[in-house]
C-alpha cells in the first residue's frame, strides 16, 4: 500500500491508484479523482457514484455493470457513456471503492 | 430421522453425497438427491470434442451408478425452495421436506440473454461449446469450414472454466495448422476483461501465448448484441466474424431467483469460507451454483467439498464450522501442440510460476507450457470418474500451498524471465 496526495490530502491507494480505504473518500475527492482520468463530472456521474457507494456499504462488493443496471437503474449503455471504455473500473476509481473483482 | 436434500447430481452434488454417505449415521440421516437428468456429463471433455478428440459417448455415463446405493434419487426439476417451511417444491406439485439442504445445481450458458445470440444463426455461423449439442454442432462446422474470420468470445464473467475459451483459441490455432489452412484463418479473442486473463502475471503470460500464435486480442469488449456476422459492443465497436464461438452469459438455476437466494445472475449468495447461504442455518450452496470470488471449476468444487464435509459434520452436531475454504483453484490450460500449462491459486494469491505439487520436482510446471502438463490434463478424465466423483482422496493438498511457487514479484516481466532461466 502506498500513500498518494490528491488535492492536498493524503490517501492510501493500491498499486493502480484505487483508494484502499473507502472511508477516506468524500465528494470533493471524487471531483479530483475524476480529473485524474479525464472525466467531466455531471449529476448523472454523481448519482451513479452515490448508488455504487451505498451498494458497497451493504454488500461489501463493488457493483458490477450488471448490478448497476438491475439494482442501480443505470443501463450499461449509459455506464459506457458516463465512464468510457472501462466503466466498472472507472466508476470504482472515482467512487473510492476497490477495483471490481474480475471474476476469475 | 433427519433428511439431507442435495439439489443437482453434477460434479459437486455427486461428490457431496458420496462423501457424506460414508460419514453420516444411517440411523439418523436419510440422503435424497434431486436431478432431472439421466446422465452425468464430463464437462472438461467439451473443449476437445469440437476438434474431434472425443465422441459424445466418451463423455457420458448414467448418473445413478455414480451415486451411493442408499441415497434416494428423485428425477425432477425444482420449482422453488420455501426456506421458512424447509421444503423444496418440485415442478409437478410434489414437495420434499429437508433438515439440511445443499444447492449444487451449477451454472448454465444462457444465449437467450444476449440480443441476437440465440437467433437463426445459432448452430450455423454462431456456436458455443458448453453444451453437448453445441459442441457437436461446432465440430461439424469446423470440419467443413474453408477459413475466414474466427472470433472466440466471452459475453460476461463469471463463466465456468474461465480458461476454456483461451484454450479453445489455442487449440483452434493448432487444428487449422494441422489441416494446412492456418494462413486462411484470422483468429480474434474478444473479452470483457482488460487482458487475456484476470490476474496480472497469468494475464501477461497467456497474452504472450496469444501473440505468439498470431491471435489478436480485443479487450474491454462488452457485447450489446449480435448482428448478422458481427458482434456489437455497448460502446459501438463492431467485430465482424465468419464463425463465432461464444461463451454465453452463465446463470444459476432460475429456482434460485424464485427462492430469493441469488445475486443478479442467480448464483447463491453464501459465506465464501463455509458455503452457508446468507442469513440461513440449513441451506448451503456448493460448486458453480455458489457466488464465490473464485473460478467456477471442477477443481474448486473438489477442494470446496472437502472443507464442506468436515464443517457440515460439526454444523449438524451444533458446533461452529471451523474450517474456512481458501478459494483454492487449480486449472490445466491446454495450449495446443500437445502441451498445456497449469495454474494454481486462491482467493488471495494470484497464479504464480513454479512447480506443482512438489517444489522443483513438480512434475507439473506452473504457468509454463509442457508436455507433462498436457498428459496431466488427459489423465484427469479417468481420475474424475474413479477418484473425484466417488469422493476418494487425490494426492494433492486441499488448501493452496506456496510450496513450489515463486513468491509474488512486483513486475510480471521480471518474474517470468526469472522463472524461464530457472527451469530451462
Amino acid at each position: 500500500m502506498t500513500v498518494a496526495t490528491i488535492e492536498g490530502r493524503q490517501v492510501d491507494v493500491d498499486a493502480e491508484g484505487f483508494l484502499s480505504d473507502p472511508q477516506q473518500w468524500d465528494e470533493a475527492l471524487a471531483e479530483a479523482l475524476s480529473k485524474n482520468i479525464g472525466l467531466e463530472m455531471t449529476d448523472a456521474h454523481r448519482a451513479a457514484i452515490r448508488f455504487a457507494r451505498a451498494d458497497f456499504m451493504t454488500t461489501g462488493e463493488t457493483p458490477t455493470l450488471r448490478r448497476m443496471a438491475t439494482a442501480g437503474g443505470v443501463t450499461t449503455k449509459d455506464m459506457f457513456l458516463l465512464f468510457p471504455k472501462k466503466p466498472a473500473k472507472k466508476l470504482a476509481y472515482v467512487a473510492g471503492l476497490p477495483k471490481p473483482v474480475g471474476c476469475v | 430421522m433427519k433428511r439431507l436434500v442435495v439439489l443437482g447430481a453434477g460434479t459437486a452434488g455427486t461428490m457431496v453425497v458420496n462423501k457424506l454417505d460414508r460419514v453420516l449415521s444411517k440411523d439418523e440421516w436419510e440422503i435424497v438427491i434431486v436431478e432431472p437428468s439421466l446422465v452425468h456429463l464430463y464437462q472438461p471433455g467439451l473443449l476437445f470434442l469440437p476438434f474431434g478428440r472425443y465422441e459424445p459417448a466418451d463423455l457420458l455415463k448414467p448418473n445413478q451408478p455414480l451415486l451411493p446405493a442408499g441415497v434416494s434419487l428423485i428425477r425432477a426439476e425444482v420449482e422453488r425452495i420455501d426456506t421458512a417451511a424447509r421444503q423444496v417444491l418440485l415442478v409437478g406439485q410434489d414437495s420434499i421436506r429437508y433438515d439440511q439442504l445443499v444447492i449444487a445445481t451449477g451454472t448454465t450458458p444462457r444465449p437467450d440473454m444476449t440480443p441476437g445470440l440465440d437467433g437463426p444463426q445459432m448452430g450455423k455461423t454462431v456456436h458455443e461449446f458448453y453444451t453437448l449439442d453445441g459442441a457437436v454442432a461446432l465440430r461439424r462446422a469446423l470440419s467443413q469450414w474453408q477459413g475466414g474470420r474466427l472470433v472466440v468470445h466471452i459475453v460476461e464473467l463469471p463463466i465456468k472454466c474461465p480458461v476454456a475459451p483461451l484454450e479453445f483459441a489455442f487449440l483452434a490455432d493448432d487444428y487449422f495448422q494441422q489441416r494446412g489452412m492456418r494462413d486462411r484463418v484470422e483468429i480474434t479473442y474478444v473479452t470483457p476483461l482488460s487482458g487475456a486473463f484476470t490476474k496480472p502475471i497469468a494475464a501477461h503470460r497467456l497474452g504472450d501465448l496469444l501473440e505468439r500464435r498470431g491471435i489478436d486480442l480485443e479487450p474491454d469488449f462488452y457485447v450489446e448484441r449480435v448482428d448478422e456476422g458481427a458482434l456489437v459492443s455497448f460502446d459501438e465497436r463492431t467485430i465482424p466474424f465468419d464463425l463465432l464461438v461464444t461463451v454465453p452469459l452463465n446463470m444459476g438455476a432460475d429456482f434460485v431467483a424464485r427462492s430469493n437466494l441469488g445475486d443478479e445472475l442467480n448464483h447463491v449468495k453464501v459465506d465464501p469460507g463455509t458455503f452457508l447461504a446468507n442469513d440461513l442455518l440449513n441451506v448451503f450452496a456448493i460448486g458453480d451454483a455458489a457466488a464465490l470470488p473464485t473460478s467456477k471449476a471442477g477443481s474448486v468444487a473438489h477442494f470446496a467439498v472437502d472443507v464442506f464435509v468436515e464443517n457440515f459434520l460439526e454444523h449438524i452436531a451444533g458446533r461452529p464450522m471451523e474450517r474456512r475454504f481458501d478459494g483454492h483453484t487449480n486449472c490445466f490450460v491446454e495450449t495446443g501442440n500437445g502441451k498445456a500449462l497449469l495454474i494454481d491459486f486462491n482467493y488471495t494469491t494470484e497464479p504464480l510460476p513454479g512447480s506443482y505439487p512438489l517444489p522443483v520436482f513438480g512434475p507439473l510446471r506452473l504457468l509454463k507450457e509442457t508436455r507433462m502438463n498436457h498428459l496431466g490434463k488427459l489423465a484427469f478424465k479417468p481420475i474424475y470418474w474413479h477418484v473425484l466423483l466417488p469422493g476418494r482422496r487425490l494426492p494433492v493438498p486441499i488448501e493452496m500451498s506456496m510450496s513450489g511457487k515463486d513468491a509474488t514479484p512486483e513486475d510480471p516481466d521480471l518474474a517470468i524471465s526469472k522463472t524461464e532461466e530457472k527451469v530451462s
